[in-house]
């Protein structure tokens, strides 16, 4: 069986394969559907950003005030005039702790802000003033992201007031000031222009994902389905190398995932407006890479599998852990370490990672050059181990 | 060149213990229909698996077209073509997508192989239906594909594993007529199973009969069916309406008689030797004042044959293990009522 023979026959196999998916409309739709429902599901359930708008909170200035100074009456109409601005809150008043916390049980606050009763009388001696922010611990995240946005704009309030007094109490110039109160200014500056959205960190991911997906669940469904229905005696009868018959299904596989990568990568980048930064070949090498890391999986569950049922299962049982583990949808980093060290034992993860760098940092090969090294060695060990149970398999 | 397309010796194939094919030798000859016969389970599909390269033997060889089944499965594939039970075609490509991908297995070249599929088509008035889906055939019509499907690399030996199974009776004569007009125009040798007696009578040249994976008997559908009558005796039965004990006692004291069997109050069937069997009877039973009504000269069928040999009646071999119990809701709410 010469090489161009097994080639030949892979391709008709192939082109056999993609004409009966051709055939069923609705599985061309869900080709498209698939991918779409799943960037829109991550991309929107996930909290998208670390800032807040129009979030409910509850305000309760206690503050006495000295005579007819009220330091909290500044603060909080200061505040407005931030708020007025940003729309990061929706302020609601309120009397008091037990007020507050009443509000945030019963849902109608996310958080809360207390003006100490004496905040003007510390103010005026030289003290200072407090404030407290109450945080809605049901909901770590909006909570975590109240302290931070509040923490900073009250923050830059305080150091904008404080300023202003250094300048009217000691006639130091405002520049000074700033320098005096906040000696260090601290910019943020991502590698790449522009500013990143959740869409850009699961696009990656994703089109990992769906290639892998396709592949897992395809290809054995390819070869069981057929072996359970009897068409594959009809190819195994035939003077056709064991190979053709494997490669012309992965070839077709690759080609529907290849596919749907491709529509993950354009509805990203029209409806999400995802920027690609890398080369798009690089990116459709890596998309092609990772097939080839999962092909040996593939081909070793079929192998075991009897039945198209069977393969199914194994495949949903090892695909779902490996989805959540590979940070295609949260990154690795926020697991815990045993996590970690278990997803480092996965293509996936390799395989999502180099994705996003050349997608969001435009890395080039060279910077991703040990995630290529990996990808092609676990396919290489998986194929070898797959390839001699396939063929035994054939013959049983 | 032999004349021999198939020959096996000591053919075996084992499922763990269970041995499904049992030394098995038989030969095959050049353009000949060969028939193996038996029921479910025989062990008849397992054989044609083997000799079609499907299956390893775990012991014994065989040889295909001059082949070696084992060392030499490329070129036996290159000569035989498969109707196996199952159907082999893709129900959303249509009849010619589904030819034209297992002629491009065989490297035919798209010019001829476009012409042979269209020869093909005509030689099973399915031209019509070229560019139809599959799916939309009818069981008869997907069957005729799926013959021509075998046909395609132009094979000198075809494979037929029980291709009339769930045809309705129209299609299964169709289907067996054109088994029939490939064999005598193309000359293509067929190993054909079955487990129909009246097919393999029908089709087949010769016809070995599987039984546990044996082959427990192997000639042509009379020469078996002569083996259970005997050379020169036949079997007759005979309708009396006034049938009574002295024309019985009359009849078995013929000295040509073998054997009487009283089938019911009416009826006889008389097993009797020579030539001038038949007019003895006659004579013995219009001498004793029997009205007979019908007479009739059995022969003996393959199912006759089948029961001679194997010692049982054609039903699943699987069936002879212990009935095991059935699991119905039945059994269910006979166990809660109790």
């Amino acid at each position: 069986m010469s090489l161009k023979q097994t080639l030949n026959h892979s391709a008709w196999i192939c082109w056999k394969d993609l004409l009966e998916f051709s055939r069923s409309r609705l599985r061309l739709v869900m080709l498209v559907l698939m991918p779409l429902f799943m960037m829109m599901m991550v991309g929107f359930i996930f909290p998208s950003g670390s800032s807040i708008s129009d979030t409910p909170i509850a305000m309760a200035n206690q503050d006495a005030g000295v005579a007819n100074v009220s330091l909290g009456n500044v603060f909080v109409s200061q505040l407005e005039a931030v708020n007025n601005q940003t729309h990061m809150m929706v302020i609601h008043n309120a009397t008091g702790f037990d007020e507050i916390k009443n509000m945030i049980q019963t849902g109608q606050t996310s958080g809360g802000i207390i003006i100490a009763p004496n905040f003007t009388a510390n103010l005026l001696a030289g003290k200072q003033g407090d404030i407290t922010i109450l945080t809605d611990q049901s909901n770590p995240q909006i909570s975590a992201m109240i302290q931070s946005v509040l923490s900073g704009v009250i923050g830059q309030m305080g150091t904008q007031t404080g300023a202003f007094n250094l300048n009217q109490t000691y006639h130091i110039s405002l520049e000074k000031t700033v320098a005096i109160l906040k000696p260090y200014n601290v910019a943020f500056k991502g590698i790449v222009p522009g500013t990143p959205n959740y869409f850009e960190f699961v696009a990656p991911g994703i089109m990992a994902m769906v290639v892998m997906m396709s592949l897992m669940t395809g290809l054995p469904h390819a070869i069981s389905y057929e072996k359970d229905m009897g068409t594959l005696d009809g190819m195994l009868v035939a003077p056709t190398s064991r190979w053709s018959i494997i490669f012309g299904k992965v070839m077709a596989q690759t080609t529907r995932g290849l596919i749907q990568g491709i529509i993950i990568l354009i509805m990203a980048m029209l409806l999400f407006s995802v920027v690609v930064q890398g080369s798009i070949f690089l990116v459709f090498f890596l998309i092609l890479l990772t097939v080839f890391s999962f092909v040996g999986l593939g081909i070793l569950i079929t192998s075991f599998s009897e039945r198209e049922e069977t393969a199914t299962m194994v495949m949903m049982t090892l695909m779902f852990p490996m989805m959540f583990l590979s940070g295609v949808f949260f990154p690795i980093q926020q697991m815990p370490w045993y996590m970690q060290d278990l997803s480092n034992l996965l293509p996936l993860t390799y395989a999502s990672n180099a994705l996003r760098k050349v997608m969001v940092l435009g890395a080039d090969v060279g910077a991703i050059s040990s995630e290529i090294i990996i990808l092609a060695v676990f396919g290489i060990v998986l194929l070898a181990i797959a390839v001699p149970l396939f063929k035994r398999a054939m013959n049983r | 060149m032999s004349d021999i397309a198939i020959k096996t010796m000591n053919l075996t194939k084992m499922f763990g213990d269970f041995t499904a094919v049992d030394h098995v030798s038989f030969e095959v000859k050049k353009g000949e229909i060969f028939g193996l016969l038996g029921p479910n389970g025989a062990g008849k599909s397992t054989a044609i698996r083997m000799l079609s390269t499907l299956s390893r033997p775990t012991d014994g060889s065989a040889t295909v077209a001059g082949f070696d089944v084992f060392k030499e499965d490329n070129k036996v594939r290159e000569h035989i073509g498969l109707v196996s039970e199952k159907m082999i075609m893709y129900d959303e490509l249509t009849a010619r997508e589904n030819l034209k991908l297992f002629g491009k297995l065989y490297d035919i070249p798209s010019d001829d192989l476009a012409k042979r599929i269209d020869k093909l088509l005509t030689f099973v008035r399915m031209e019509k239906w070229a560019d139809h889906r599959i799916e939309t055939f009818s069981t008869g019509m997907k069957q005729r594909i799926n013959v021509i499907r075998a046909l395609v690399n132009q094979p000198e030996i075809l494979f037929l594993d029980e291709p009339t199974l769930g045809l309705d009776p129209q299609s299964t004569a169709e289907i067996r007529e054109l088994i029939r007009r490939i064999n005598i125009e193309n000359n293509t040798t067929m190993i054909l199973t079955t487990h129909l007696m009246g097919e393999a009578d029908l089709l087949c040249g010769r016809i070995g009969i599987m039984d546990h994976g044996k082959i427990a008997a192997l000639d042509t559908p009379v020469n078996l069916k002569k083996s259970v009558a005997g050379t020169d005796s036949a079997i007759f039965e005979f309708e009396i309406p006034n049938l009574d004990a002295r024309i019985l006692s009359s009849i078995k004291s013929l000295s040509s008689v073998r054997s009487v069997v009283q089938e019911d109050p009416t009826r006889i069937k008389v097993s009797s030797n020579g030539n001038d069997a038949f007019d003895l009877l006659i004579d013995d039973l219009r001498k004793n004042g029997a009205r007979i009504q019908t007479a009739r000269n059995l022969e003996p069928s393959l199912e006759d044959v089948f029961l001679r040999i194997t010692g049982h009646e054609v039903k699943d071999s699987a069936s002879n293990k212990p009935e095991q119990k059935r699991r119905g809701p039945f059994a269910m709410n006979n166990k809660r009522v109790r």
